[in-house]
């Protein structure tokens, strides 16, 4: 089946709203079925999965196209045909549908909840609110055989990282399997986001997930632009631009430095973290603010460079430009770290195909996507740049990811600057109602907000959701048959969000 | 190979030639800090990070502590990984009502004298977050709480001057559970 046909069928109902810049279609229970065989089958990508008081919406794609549409199915009845029975990448967002919403997902093999650990003192908190159960402890999957023994770690980390459970079945110090429990940092952003104006609805958005605080208020906000039906100005979008690519640099060598650190090669680490320090203290310089937080807003920027400022980012560039190809040699040639993340924690492809597994994580493993060529929104259009792609699909494979996906950057932050056009960085809004959606490439994949605005511009609806849904299942993939021991390497290689996908 | 290797034998270390301006003001504030600690304790400050909650942008400036721009470790001031060893908790995030027991019983594992800092906007008040049905709202509401640190999310160096204030603040009266 093509993406042709896909839209046939769903273009057999009827297009609902006035969705931008792709249609939403309304499908019926058999056409909902029809799309999640054509998900199993491989012809299309789940890439998102999401709930409404009276409905189900899900997020199509076809990598190969670029042509992306919603299918929304009404279910005032409460339920909806499980799309996680017959395709897992749903298994989750149907949990959490579930969770947040009380619509059943008919035939799913898998409801426990996700989200709710039976504290928040009501249930369905989106949808028709029921009083708290009393909590039952939570049902791990039961793993039997010989010599096996469980270990439990979390959601307290002994790091500095965010709250999680991760409940592993061993093997001597094999694992033999992890199963994942999140929902601990879960702040309710959807319910949050409902009757906010857009300035604070940004600032929300904006702090999903901190790391990505740049994508998440660039999706939100072209979102909002394509539901108001504007267009910021083109040097918003390269000063956007230029802020993403920042925060992308910035990520990929925390990462690279904690990833060697958890090989064992704590110099790299020291190297890369000062690297990084050099980079948030230039994007102070620039936008005011080291994650550059609050800066991008629906109609532009807040902030604008002056000559003074451009000189100080270049001054970044040059010092990266010296500082870290030393870096990826001290890599390269240090045999007793690659002996680490050689052939560790590998992630099959097909499976990276199947989930739709974005960011370095599914280019690692031969999924060549990346949202700022598929669908190059300004001014991607007009820059010059490679997406790398392995199919090794190990920690040194997502470590060379980042790598070239460094380069790029770099390059990238170059042109910005050579030819940022002038002009005014931010556009007046009239509030109207409206539909948008969009989908950015963050540093640890595409990030997709859909929103509804009302007539006076206020959220009605926000959905935003996080490359880490379809990442993090694979991680408990990609660690079997590892050592226990290196689970920590494997998990960094990952850098999955739990804010991000918590919600 | 190691050219960069071979560099840091044959130079000085890479925190000390860091052409920061700033940085001797930064040195003197971390030394100050460890004189405090010392002073304090009669040791250098262990610190213990918990996040009940936060959307991690906490966490990555407290880990740039560790950087060589601040280097916290060079006085003194290490992050522990068990609350056990801890004499601070750097506590971030609104406090979700799914990490209440656990932000609990990490306090009540670290034994006394301890100190609570609230880190970032949302530990002091549940900051954007605070309305929702999923969040208890700031640190305060769940165990006592010695200082607040502001910012979204505070600076690096507001940690620092944060974690200098609370060793020269007079200390409350014992804290209970
Ligand atoms: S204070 Fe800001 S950075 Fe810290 S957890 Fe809250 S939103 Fe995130």
């Amino acid at each position: 089946m093509k993406m042709a046909s896909l839209i046939e069928i769903i273009a057999n109902g009827a297009k609902v709203g006035d969705q931008r810049p792709w249609p939403r279609f309304a499908v019926d229970a058999v056409q909902w079925q029809e799309i999640a065989e054509g998900f199993r089958d491989g012809a299309f990508v789940l890439s998102g999965l999401w709930g409404e008081a009276d409905a189900v919406h899900m997020a199509l794609l076809d990598g190969a196209s670029g042509e992306m549409a919603v299918a929304t199915l009404p279910c005032p009845s409460g339920h909806f045909p499980s799309i996680g029975s017959i395709h897992p990448p749903a298994i989750r967002p149907e949990r959490a549908i579930h969770d947040l919403f009380g619509h059943v997902p008919d035939g799913a093999l898998d409801l426990r909840p996700w989200l709710d650990h039976g504290c928040w003192g009501v249930r369905h908190p989106l949808g028709v609110r029921l009083p708290a159960e009393g909590g039952s402890p939570y049902a791990f999957l039961p793993t039997e055989g010989e010599g096996l023994h469980r270990i439990a770690v979390g959601p307290v980390h002994a790091g500095i990282i965010e709250p999680g459970h991760f409940r592993f079945t061993a093997n001597g110090e094999a694992i033999v399997r992890l199963e994942e429990r999140f929902g601990y940092a879960h702040k309710g952003v959807e319910s949050l986001m409902h009757g906010l104006p857009l300035d604070r609805a940004a600032k929300l958005a904006g702090r999903v997930s901190g790391d990505s605080t740049v994508a998440y208020a660039l999706t939100f906000s072209r979102a909002a632009e394509a539901a108001l039906g504007i267009d910021a100005p083109p040097r918003a979008h390269w000063l956007r631009a230029l802020m993403a690519e920042l925060e992308r640099l910035a990520n990929h060598l925390g990462d690279i430095g904690a990833i060697c650190n958890d090989g064992g090669f704590a110099l790299m680490l020291a190297h890369c973290a000062i690297l990084r320090e050099r980079i948030l203290r230039a994007s102070d310089a620039g936008f005011g603010h080291r994650l550059m937080r609050d800066a991008i807003v629906a109609g532009g920027v807040t902030t604008d460079l002056d000559p003074q400022r451009i000189f100080k980012l270049r001054q970044l560039l040059t010092e990266l430009n010296r500082g870290f190809p030393q870096l990826v040699e001290l890599y390269d040639n240090t045999a007793s770290l690659q002996d680490r993340t050689v052939g560790s924690g590998r992630l099959d492809p097909a499976l990276a195909r199947q989930f739709g597994a974005g960011g370095f994580i599914g280019r690692a493993s031969g999924r060549d996507f990346d949202a700022r060529r598929k669908f190059a929104y300004p001014p991607y259009d007009q820059l010059a740049f490679d997406v790398p792609v392995r199919d090794d699909g190990d920690v040194n494979a997502r470590v060379w990811i980042r790598i070239k996906e460094v380069e790029q950057s770099l390059a990238l932050i170059e042109q910005i600057l050579n030819d940022l056009p002038g002009g005014a960085v931010r556009v007046d809004l009239v509030p109207r109602a409206g539909e948008g959606v969009a989908l950015v490439e963050g540093f640890r994949g595409d990030i997709l907000v859909w929103l509804q605005l009302g007539d006076d511009a206020r959220v009605r609806r926000c959905h935003l959701r996080d490359p880490s849904w379809f990442q993090w299942p694979l991680l408990e993939a990609a660690i079997e048959g590892n050592i226990v021991a290196d689970f920590p390497l494997c998990n960094k290689s990952f850098n999955c969000s739990y804010s991000g996908s918590d919600l | 190979m190691r050219r960069l290797l071979f560099q840091g034998l044959v130079r000085s270390p890479l925190t000390e030639r860091l052409p920061v301006p700033d940085d001797p003001e930064l040195a003197a504030l971390s030394r100050k800090l460890d004189a405090a600690a010392k002073r304090r304790l009669g040791r250098s400050l262990s610190i213990r990070a918990i996040d009940a909650g936060s959307c991690n942008g906490c966490e990555l400036e407290i880990n740039a502590l560790s950087n060589a721009f601040y280097d916290l470790e060079r006085f003194g001031l290490k992050f522990v990984a068990s609350p056990r060893h801890a004499d601070v908790l750097f506590v971030t995030g609104p406090v979700t009502k799914n990490m209440r027991e656990a932000l609990g019983r990490t306090y009540r594992a670290t034994p006394d004298p301890k100190w609570v800092v609230a880190v970032g906007d949302c530990a002091i008040d549940g900051g954007l977050f605070a309305e929702s049905y999923a969040v208890i709202g700031g640190v305060a509401e769940v165990i006592p709480v010695d200082l607040i640190i502001r910012g979204c999310p505070p600076r690096p160096r507001d940690l620092l001057n944060g974690l200098l204030a609370l060793m020269e603040q007079p200390r409350r009266a014992a804290s209970s559970p």
